[in-house]
């Protein structure tokens, strides 16, 4: 599996750190309330398709980037940089 | 028919000709007084022990593709209980005492052998770890035995024992651990349920389960509507899409787990062993495949079959461990889809539900607890109570934080195990 970095290019899959689901970018207040954080901290879609991961190019440019993939056949879709996802 | 030696020698004798299909094929009646969605290891043992243990007969094991053809003929095989956290120790040595008494009770060879099986160590600290996990097995009732570097050599004279970075100090020993026969584990389980009266269909997949006031009343399915006021979602990899059918969400990601086996050799891996620092594991089939496996690939997963960074990480781990290996040609690997749990430890527990019950998130370690999972979680749906060896196994340990069972000491976050 090949991931293309918006910065560096196309790179091998050992170079990047694979975090989970792209929910972590949206944390909730610390006064969320105990549901809202069990939701951030362990619920998932956990979807047999299409998914949106949050992945760290962790060997090469350090940036976080949001991958839309599929889970079933490992194709990816889009990468884009997290930080402009957040924003 | 029951299963003998005088059988055997019968049939030899008479050409094979009265072997019989060992379960019938029968088709969904209309009501069951319970469902289990999931004809898997779990899923048949659930249904076995209901009816054996709770005399609920009328029930019906609904799966969507074949009886074998799921985790439970993709396993490394595996049977242990040499846990170390409450709640997983005494879930895990029930299970191996029924895993001692499986082929007896089921009158069927699961081909279960305690071979022995060895945790290796590397350093100083680690010993201290297995120490206290020795320690752990034997408080529970279970066997462990701390072997130092020459009591390894004794029994393991084969493996590199002065590889400059990963010395072996010594193993945790764990002689009634080893591994059973997969495939005549879901055969066994199959063909004892479907004598208690249980009806197992095949090629039925569950696209539904109706609700009416909390209450669930059927499933929907490829092959109609099936009524029944009891439901189990034994599904394993798919915990989260059936679950959803119920509305629920779960604390579940899916990720592959890559596993390989040899061509057949002469015997000579008498043991299950693991690599202390390489998350790598082996043993010998009785049909002469070197069995081994390493860690999941770490990014959520259905596709059932691997990528290369992990094969490439196991295979250095085996050559590393016994350089031997190297001979040895591999003749196909495989990958499973494990419903990874933050903490790392299963779930067998009620729902908001009522009537609809839950086994889920074995993670990578759902073979050896096949009885144990299917004696507690039909327990728990016959009698309401949930099962004491494993009543720590709740949904709802992760949204208090109370009873997370963090077997790995890694944290209880999804990416963590």
């Amino acid at each position: 599996m090949r991931i293309i970095c918006p910065n560096c290019g196309a790179r091998d899959r050992r170079e990047f750190y694979y975090q989970g689901d792209a929910l972590t970018l949206r944390r909730p207040a610390p006064d969320a309330g105990p549901e809202a954080w069990d939701d951030y901290l362990h619920i998932r879609d956990n979807p047999a398709g299409l998914t949106r991961d949050l992945w760290c190019h962790e060997a090469g440019c350090g940036a976080w980037l949001v991958i839309e993939r599929n889970t079933q056949t490992h194709a990816i879709d889009s990468v884009t940089l997290a930080e402009k996802v957040k924003r | 028919m029951r299963y003998s030696g005088f059988e055997v020698i019968k049939e030899g004798i008479f050409g094979q000709k009265g072997w019989r299909p060992v379960w019938r094929n029968p088709d969904p009646k209309p009501a069951y007084d319970a469902i289990i969605i999931g004809g898997g290891g779990h899923g048949l043992s659930t249904a076995y022990y209901l009816a054996k243990e709770h005399g609920l007969t009328n029930i019906a094991v609904l799966e969507k593709g074949y009886i074998g053809g799921g985790n439970v003929g993709r396993n490394t095989t595996i049977v242990r209980a040499n846990y170390f956290l409450p709640g997983n120790s005494e879930f895990y040595s029930h299970s191996l005492r029924l895993w001692e008494g499986l082929a007896q009770d089921l009158n069927y060879n699961v081909m279960h052998s305690q071979r022995g099986l060895i945790n290796l160590f590397h350093s100083d600290g680690q010993r201290d770890a297995f120490a206290r996990r020795g320690n752990a097995m034997i408080n529970q009732g279970d066997d462990a035995i701390l072997l130092d570097c020459d009591g390894v050599r004794r029994i393991l004279p084969y493996l590199n024992f002065d590889n400059a970075r990963f010395p072996i100090y010594g193993g945790l020993y764990h002689p009634r651990g080893g591994t059973a026969r997969h495939d005549a584990v879901a055969w066994g389980y199959a063909r004892a349920a479907d004598q208690r009266g249980v009806d197992i269909i095949q090629n039925c997949e569950v696209t539904g389960i109706d609700i009416e006031g909390g209450q669930v009343i059927g499933v929907q399915t490829t092959r109609g509507a099936i009524r029944a006021g009891k439901v189990g979602i034994v599904v394993a990899g798919r915990s989260s899409q059936v679950a959803a059918m119920a509305g629920m969400r779960l604390p579940i990601e899916s990720h592959v787990l890559q596993a390989f086996v040899t061509e057949g050799l002469k015997p000579c891996i008498d043991h299950v062993v693991s690599f202390g620092m390489g998350h790598f594991y082996i043993s010998q089939s009785d049909k002469g495949g070197l069995v081994f496996g390493g860690d999941i690939d770490f990014y959520s997963s259905y596709a059932a079959r691997g990528n290369l960074p992990m094969q490439e990480h196991v295979m250095e781990a085996a050559m590393t461990l016994m350089p031997m290996i190297g001979q040895a040609k591999v003749l196909r690997s495989w990958g499973g889809i494990m419903d990874m749990t933050p903490d790392g430890s299963p779930i067998i527990d009620k729902t908001d539900t009522d009537g609809l019950f839950i086994d889920c998130g074995w993670c990578y370690g759902g073979f050896k607890a096949v009885p144990g999972s299917g004696f507690s979680f039909a327990h728990l749906m016959a009698t309401g109570h949930h099962h004491p060896p494993a009543a720590k196994f709740r949904l709802n340990r992760f949204r208090d934080g109370a009873g997370l069972m963090d077997e790995e000491g890694t944290g209880s976050q999804h990416n963590l195990h």
